[in-house]
């Protein structure tokens, strides 16, 4: 049969090439008239309500105060200043949410699997409950319902008279350095070199005579060793600054709000039910016949778990959990909703409703959630690919 | 009777049981130094729970067994003194995939026997010249046909220095060309002189190299001779009915 | 020749089996053992045994003013009295009959759909795309001469449920689009796909609903005021179907790539390859993971609090403010948490089920 004659137009319309191009130029041109009419729409909102666009309001005078910052911080700094003070409340809670659940997770998931068969159960049935529940509504159940049932500053429950707990909060005494204090963190850094040195002297004599040294507990001997002596040594040079009651609440020394604690706590049980799962599936990913291998060859448990399983699990639970503590630094931003001054709380809350920059706010606010997600997306990738590389 | 020192492995009256099902039926079997048993029998006869009993992966929970003349029981000590001496090689290899030929060669003598790393992995590649694949040392698992991970596997016992090796059906996971290359390494262990108990349906290998010949069925041993008599002159008609299916094609 | 007899089986030593040798091994195996059972059970008892007294023995179930609560348990009668505001907000008392409707109408559907045995499947679901969004819709807002009720007087468990179900009905087919576009050959399309992808993935939703609560009305020409609950929809939908389309490209990674060459060696065109062949398949390996993202989508519904929408949470939350019954949180955030509870544990349970089904049919 003939070859069907098809004209110019038909022909590039059966063309792979010419269509890609075509569908690729009508994506980014109507992309680029929905960007357009956007700006154009925004331009004439915000010249009809007269707000100014830019980054200047950043330099202006804040003039509200914040109830917790880790640097500096008044009524007079600037909204600059502010979306600092909220990024390392942001960080704060996250670092002390991540490590917790961290803990707590590992704990629950190992009790998944215990050989304790009511452990199991409880496990199970915390996970189960925990994790179905809205994290939103679990802050609001710690700060409204669990820690307003502390009692008044005046009744504090008192830990030795050196800490405190009640509805303000916690109160600890703050370490404040005095004379000595340089040497004593000297001899702590020795001690720390010598633990590694040890570390490896005891790993290069094992590898030549094959001779194990106990190096966990001879290194935790050593440090607190340091840690308790040492602070005599150089005449105690860490002075303890005693909160105390002043009034109506306590003064000195250093404190944890509130609103601290509850998103604390939420977030550490809420992404503890998550990490736990991760942990289990992670260890009964390691399949049965390796722990066979590892009783026939004579490893006792604690060899079969440092040496087998584990570096074996830790390949299949290191990517989920890396998305679980990105998970839970973007949940941390549920702190707005009981006041604890995060980045969207302090910055996207507050600074926006006194400048109305709305557009400003929103997009910086947004892209420092962005930039650490990259980050930890970046790290995973590398990650993938270096475990990738090994197991081939 | 026979001196209980002469044998290296004793089994007295064994039984166990799967919740309510019993497994393992009144074993006796006592086996010599340097003796090569080859164990058959139909599938889920209790071939592999009986060696798996040796080494304790499986408990069992009446009878004795007693290994190179220590009791097995729940003393954590004598279990990890017998695996120390006895070598398993398993039917799916279970090598650990995230370590090298050699690390997987040289995890149990460092950490176990605390031998010095160059030792071990002198030995490691002794062992591996033996089953002949010294130049995939440095590799994974994962890159190795399944007729060379179950010859690391068997390195990976012999660096060990066991004074006995189990094997529990190492070629019924393996394609036929593959099966030939592990049993060389079988036969040439067992004309060492290797003390062997060997789960198998290898009826070549048995003829060629065992000294005793062992048929369980129902959880129970039926029957035990030399290979000749073995498959030449079943005694009971279980064993017959078995040879005939296993030998007919 | 020896007759093979075999030997009878005897039963298992006592200690092995029945309830003394299930406790032995689970409860009692070793010293640690035992010692972790105690405790968990002492702590069982200092804990469940309270709060069970406090929570159903000792509890006031019935009234209506907080008089009636003197027993010193919880206080239900917190609860029951506004059940009607929880569920469905300050919807006008005399048209619960239309939420009602579309709930059940959906529920009907459902059960069809899900009963193998039913017959005209394929209708039913055309049905359920096409007449019955417009039937809801009516039935819920109004028109066709039924009162329009603003959605601002929507609230309760039945906001959440429309969240809920908007979102995920909405975000599957956008997630579809967007996980072909990931994996597409065109690089602007492919782009496109992923920036997006990634930019609802990066931010937390509390800032996109912020976004679209204060920068929507600003997209708008002449800075219309979209509808409230709408805005809040919008936000919602695109930060669902960016995790639908992960889904989506997770069910599609798990096809072999054979499955893709077999359709091009046919001749199928793109859309029948993904149609006949790629997504019949896909969809199916995606059932669980498109639950789970329903899950969390339904406790993700619990933020629009924080832009003052008053979905149960919202609405508990405002009966604590009730000067007449102040003192009684602890009743209030239970009752939701056991409203969302019960609905993200059953669908995990059914998206386990239908797991393990999947499971199944692959091995075989």
């Amino acid at each position: 049969m003939k070859p069907t004659n098809r004209n110019g137009l038909t022909r590039l319309f059966y063309n792979p090439t010419a269509r890609s191009l075509f569908f690729q130029a009508l994506v980014l041109g109507g992309l680029l008239w929905f960007v357009l009419t956007i700006v154009g729409n925004v331009t004439t909102n915000l010249n009809a309500r007269g707000i100014s666009s830019g980054f200047g309001f950043l330099s202006q005078p804040a003039g509200f105060g914040i109830s917790q910052s880790l640097i500096e911080y008044n009524e007079t700094f600037t909204f600059g200043r502010t979306f600092f003070v909220g990024l390392l409340n942001t960080l704060l809670v996250s670092a002390m949410g991540v490590v917790a659940a961290t803990i707590l997770g590992v704990f629950v998931g190992i009790s998944r699997i215990s050989p304790n068969w009511l452990l199991r159960k409880i496990s199970m049935v915390y996970i189960e409950i925990l994790r179905n529940i809205p994290l939103l509504l679990q802050i609001f159940f710690w700060y409204y319902v669990v820690l307003q049932t502390l009692p008044r500053p005046r009744d504090s429950l008192s830990f030795g008279e050196t800490i405190f707990i009640n509805i303000r909060g916690v109160f600890m005494p703050k370490p404040m350095a005095e004379t000595g204090f340089a040497l004593y963190v000297g001899l702590l850094v020795a001690a720390v070199v010598g633990v590694i040195f040890l570390g490896q002297w005891a790993k290069r004599r094992m590898r030549d005579t094959g001779q194990q040294f106990p190096v966990f507990w001879t290194s935790v001997a050593i440090l607190l060793g340091t840690l308790v002596l040492g602070f005599f040594i150089t005449g105690r040079p860490i002075a303890l600054d005693y909160p105390e009651l002043r009034g109506l609440n306590f003064r000195g020394g250093m404190s944890l709000i509130p609103e601290l604690i509850a998103l604390w706590f939420a977030l550490t049980i809420y992404t503890s039910t998550y990490i736990g799962e991760i942990v289990r599936s992670g260890i009964q990913s390691v399949s049965h016949g390796q722990t066979e291998a590892c009783r026939a060859l004579g490893l006792n448990e604690k060899q079969r778990m440092n040496l087998v399983v584990l570096p074996q699990a830790m390949r299949v639970m290191i990517p989920p959990m890396t998305s679980q503590y990105l998970n839970l630094t973007k949940n941390s931003s549920l702190a707005t909703a009981i006041g604890y001054p995060d980045l969207v709380s302090v910055f996207a809350g507050t600074t926006l409703n006194q400048t109305g920059q709305a557009i400003e706010i929103i997009t910086m606010t947004m892209l420092v959630y962005l930039t650490i997600s990259l980050l930890v997306s970046a790290f995973m990738n590398w990650f993938n690919k270096r475990v990738a590389l090994v197991e081939r | 009777m026979t001196n209980q020192q002469d044998f290296i492995i004793t089994l007295k009256n064994v039984n166990k049981w799967y919740g309510e099902f019993h497994v393992l039926k009144d074993i006796n079997l006592n086996v010599k130094m340097g003796e090569r048993i080859v164990i058959c029998g139909p599938s889920g006869s209790g071939k592999s729970t009986m060696i798996r009993c040796i080494n304790h992966l499986e408990e069992h929970q009446e009878g004795d067994i007693v290994v190179d003349g220590v009791l097995l029981n729940n003393d954590l000590k004598n279990i990890g003194q017998i695996r120390k001496e006895v070598g398993m090689v398993f039917q799916h290899f279970n090598l650990f995939p995230h370590l090298t030929v050699l690390q997987n060669c040289t995890l149990a003598p460092i950490w176990v026997r605390k031998m010095p790393q160059k030792e071990a992995e002198a030995i490691a590649m002794k062992y591996l010249e033996r089953v002949k694949i010294p130049d995939q040392a440095n590799k994974y698992p994962g890159q190795l046909s399944g007729g060379q991970q179950q010859r690391v596997a068997i390195a990976r016992s012999l660096c060990m220095n066991p004074r006995v090796m189990l094997f529990d059906e190492p070629t019924s996971a393996l394609d036929p060309e593959m099966i030939k290359e592990v049993l060389d390494v079988m036969v040439e262990l067992a004309q060492e002189g290797m003390t062997m108990l060997c789960v198998t349906h290898e009826m070549g290998f048995a003829k060629k190299v065992a000294d005793r010949v062992i048929f369980m069925d129902a959880g129970q041993i039926i029957e035990e001779n030399e290979p000749e008599s073995f498959f030449n002159n079943p005694q009971s008609d279980r064993t017959k009915l078995f040879l005939s299916q296993v030998l007919g094609h | 020749m020896e007759k093979f007899i075999p030997i009878p089986s005897r039963p298992a030593p006592v200690v092995e089996v029945g309830l003394i040798g299930w406790m032995r091994k689970n409860l009692f195996s070793s010293i640690p053992n035992t010692l972790v059972t105690l405790f968990t059970v002492y702590m069982m008892w200092i804990v469940l045994v309270p709060f069970l007294n406090w929570a159903f023995i000792s509890a006031d179930w019935i009234g209506d003013s907080r008089q009636d609560c003197d027993s010193g348990g919880a206080c239900w009668v917190f609860v029951t009295v506004r059940w009607n505001l929880f569920m469905y907000g300050f919807y006008p008392e005399d048209s619960y009959w239309r939420p009602n409707l579309a709930f059940i109408l959906l529920l009907g559907i459902l059960v069809w759909l899900s009963v193998p045995r039913l017959p005209f499947k394929k209708w039913v679901a055309i049905a359920a795309l096409t007449v019955y969004p417009v039937a809801a819709y009516t039935l819920l807002y109004g028109g066709f001469g039924l009162d329009v009720i603003p959605t601002h007087r929507w609230g309760g468990l039945m906001l959440t449920l429309v969240l809920a179900l908007i979102g995920i009905v909405v975000a599957i087919p956008i997630g579809i689009l967007l996980a072909l576009g990931r994996r597409s050959e065109m690089p602007v399309i492919r782009m496109v796909c992923v920036i997006f992808i990634e930019f609802w993935r990066g931010v937390p939703l509390i800032t996109i609903l912020f976004m679209a609560s204060v920068m929507l009305p600003l997209f708008f020409a002449g800075g219309t005021d979209a509808d409230k609950l709408m805005r809040a929809l919008i936000g919602i939908v695109m930060f669902q179907s960016a995790y639908m389309a992960e889904v989506v490209r997770g069910g599609l990674q798990a096809l072999s790539k054979g499955q893709f060459e077999g359709a091009d060696a046919l001749g199928l065109s793109y859309w029948q390859k993904m149609n006949l062949v790629v997504l019949p398949q896909a969809l199916k390996i995606m059932i669980p993971g498109i639950v789970n993202t329903l899950i969390s989508l339904f406790k993700d519904t619990s933020l629009i609090v924080i832009i003052g929408l008053l979905d149960v949470l919202g609405m508990v939350r405002q009966a604590l403010a009730d000067p007449a019954w102040l003192g009684y949180p602890a009743e209030g955030y239970l009752f939701a948490a056991f409203m969302f509870w019960i609905f993200c544990f059953s669908m995990s349970r059914y998206s386990i089920y239908l797991e393990d089904r999947l499971n199944t049919g692959h091995r075989k």
